[in-house]
């Protein structure tokens, strides 16, 4: 057992970005006023303090029923939907931002979602796990270890997260969507950098804004 | 419309208790309610129950709206010796899902109805004879004018929501459209936006077992020896087969026999198999409560509502209401499938008005409404609390 476990010390566990540090974020970029629509929305809470300080108008998805009834406590609309099914029951054009926090790497096809946000509403805003941060390559390097995330639950064979990706990576699928970055901020050590000197090496997630290229001008982002 | 007997649950603490159905005189000639084509009638006789109280504010008072053939009578019981409670009794009473502690809870019977509200079966004004086909065409938009009438004549402006399932589900539709400042909350249950096609079906082919039963009388069967209620009994088979699910079908009753282990090669045995008992036991249920005339206008009202059509889009119906709706659907329901919902969902999202949707899953086909009552007291009680707080 001892060796098992100092084995799993060494191991190292991609941390999970604070709820409160990455809503902070999304919270910076949403402007006044927008409509939101928040894809894996759980609770609500995000939501409702959009709602308090943005003024938003507020639409949450999500799938757990449980999740669903702490929003309806907290009175925020949500939709009971799987995002592996896509967004159908959602008219075209009608929010200004969808977000998409740590969920990306959960979905089946991370590239529809993505596709399907950028129909709904004018900019995407996504935060996703950098799996290219040097911890994971270091201890893939040295033990040959599969990476995890922090939550005690997850082992790679139950995990929640089903594509792996790095920064790098995830630019690639922002062009096969035929999207592009209006902003990238690379969350290290708890704080949300933009234009981080080697940020695939040094951050553990990273904060997308994206929207269609086609798109027309937007506002300049703040 | 089949709820749990539950004998014993007079003692009960969760139970509304005794009730008696009330009645009022609305729109009195010359303020006549003018309906579909443009037809006066006046004065509605409406027939409803209240339960709980009303608050100082007058504004804890939901409105229950009734399916195709419900009535006012929706929890506790008429008298001690009452078997059967009010039809939706399990979700209305203190601490239930409509919380009478809380909630001021209302509902009446239908215009066109036959369980105490003005319909084909009340007298023409003037006479003592039944208006029976003589009486005119309504709509679901009649029927929500009369209970919004009831709603002023109770003292409420506005209410804290209506709530319904199926037809009552349009209704609840219906009132969010016409009366947008007058609700707060919308819940409609396995319910859409119109009648499918094959729901149309259904309806023509109960209709036709009406009026070609030999004692139809062209409708005036109400002073002959006999009534057409074979056909409404059929009507009343086929139409419970679409509240049904081929699951819940398969488990109740599967292809077991009633009587017998065996077949009886007896062409002319209607109750063989379990299934056959238990419609006919249903549609010889329906006859002793339900008149056929009012079967015929209902139904009809139903096929022709069409929230898109009557307010030029959906989303257009939804325009001005400030309700916050919730919206529910049924995995095995196929009168009202998903994506009947998903459509008023859809509708609600462009509106940009605040929708909370759920598809529940249940075995019970459309009846799940009904049924599946605990699954939906765990979203209501949230919902309506904190709508009731918002204020």
């Amino acid at each position: 057992m001892s060796t098992s476990r100092t084995k799993e010390k060494r191991r190292y566990k991609m941390p999970n970005p604070s709820a409160a540090l990455t809503d902070r974020v999304i919270m910076e970029h949403i402007d006044e006023g927008s409509r939101v629509l928040d894809l894996g929305c759980g609770d609500g809470l995000l939501l409702s303090e959009l709602r308090r300080i943005k003024s938003a108008e507020i639409l949450g998805v999500e799938m757990s029923r449980r999740a669903m009834i702490q929003c309806m406590t907290a009175g925020v609309p949500v939709i009971q939907a799987d995002l592996d099914l896509g967004l159908e029951a959602f008219p075209s054009q009608s929010f200004d931002f969808a977000v998409l926090s740590q969920t990306l790497q959960q979905v089946r096809h991370p590239h529809v979602i993505l596709e399907e946000m950028l129909r709904v509403a004018n900019r995407a805003l996504v935060v996703v796990p950098n799996y290219g941060h040097w911890r994971v390559r270091w201890n893939q390097l040295l033990w040959g270890r599969a990476p995890v995330s922090s939550s005690e639950r997850y082992q790679w064979y139950n995990t929640p997260n089903l594509h792996l990706m790095s920064m790098p990576d995830f630019r690639d699928l922002v062009d096969v969507v035929e999207a592009r970055i209006v902003k990238e901020l690379a969350i290290i050590r708890g704080r949300a950098v933009e234009q981080a000197w080697a940020a695939n090496v040094r951050a553990d997630s990273a904060v997308y804004i994206l929207e269609r290229k086609s798109a027309d001008a937007h506002a300049p982002m703040p | 419309m089949s709820t749990e007997d539950s004998p014993h649950k007079d003692a009960d603490e969760r139970s509304v208790g005794l009730v008696s159905t009330q009645y009022v005189d609305l729109f009195a000639p010359p303020q006549s309610l003018k309906v579909a084509e443009g037809n006066l009638l006046g004065p509605v006789h409406v027939a409803y129950e209240t339960y709980g109280t009303l608050s100082e504010k007058r504004d804890n008072a939901i409105f229950v709206c009734h399916a195709l053939t419900g009535d006012a009578h929706v929890a506790g019981r008429h008298s001690a010796k009452d078997e059967k409670t009010g039809w939706w009794d399990e979700l209305i009473g203190p601490g239930k899902g409509l919380d009478t502690n809380k909630y001021f809870v209302i509902c009446a019977n239908v215009l066109g109805g036959c369980q105490g509200t003005t319909g084909p079966l009340s007298p023409k004004p003037g006479t003592e004879t039944p208006y029976a086909l003589e009486f005119p065409f309504v709509t679901i938009g009649d029927m929500v004018e009369v209970h919004a009438a009831l709603v002023r004549h109770l003292g409420i402006e506005r209410l804290l929501g209506a709530i319904g399932g199926s037809l009552g589900g349009m209704q609840a539709l219906e009132w969010a459209a016409r009366f947008p400042d007058m609700l707060r909350t919308a819940v409609i249950l396995a319910s859409g936006p119109r009648l499918s096609a094959q729901g149309i079906a259904f309806n023509a082919v109960g209709r036709r077992a009406i009026v070609t039963d030999p004692h139809f009388y062209k409708g005036n069967y109400y002073n002959q020896d006999d009534d057409p209620h074979f056909g409404l009994a059929l009507a009343r088979m086929v139409a419970h087969i679409t509240y049904l699910s081929e699951a819940s079908i398969e488990k109740k009753f599967g292809r077991r026999l009633q009587h017998s282990d065996q077949f009886a090669y007896e062409l002319m045995r209607e109750t063989e198999f379990q299934i056959e008992s238990y419609l006919h036991h249903q549609g010889k249920r329906f006859v002793e409560r339900f008149d056929a005339n009012s079967y015929l206008y209902l139904t009809r009202a139903m096929d022709y509502f069409d929230l898109a059509k009557a307010y030029g889009s959906l989303p257009e119906a939804f325009s001005a209401t400030q309700s916050r709706f919730l919206v529910t659907s049924y995995t095995t329901d196929w009168l009202f499938p998903i994506a009947q919902s998903r459509e008023i969902v859809s509708a609600l999202i462009q509106a940009r008005r605040h929708v909370t949707a759920v598809e529940l899953e249940s075995p019970y086909g459309h009846d799940s409404f009904l049924l599946e009552v605990d699954q939906l007291e765990e979203m209501l009680k949230p919902f309506l609390a904190e709508a009731y707080a918002a204020n």
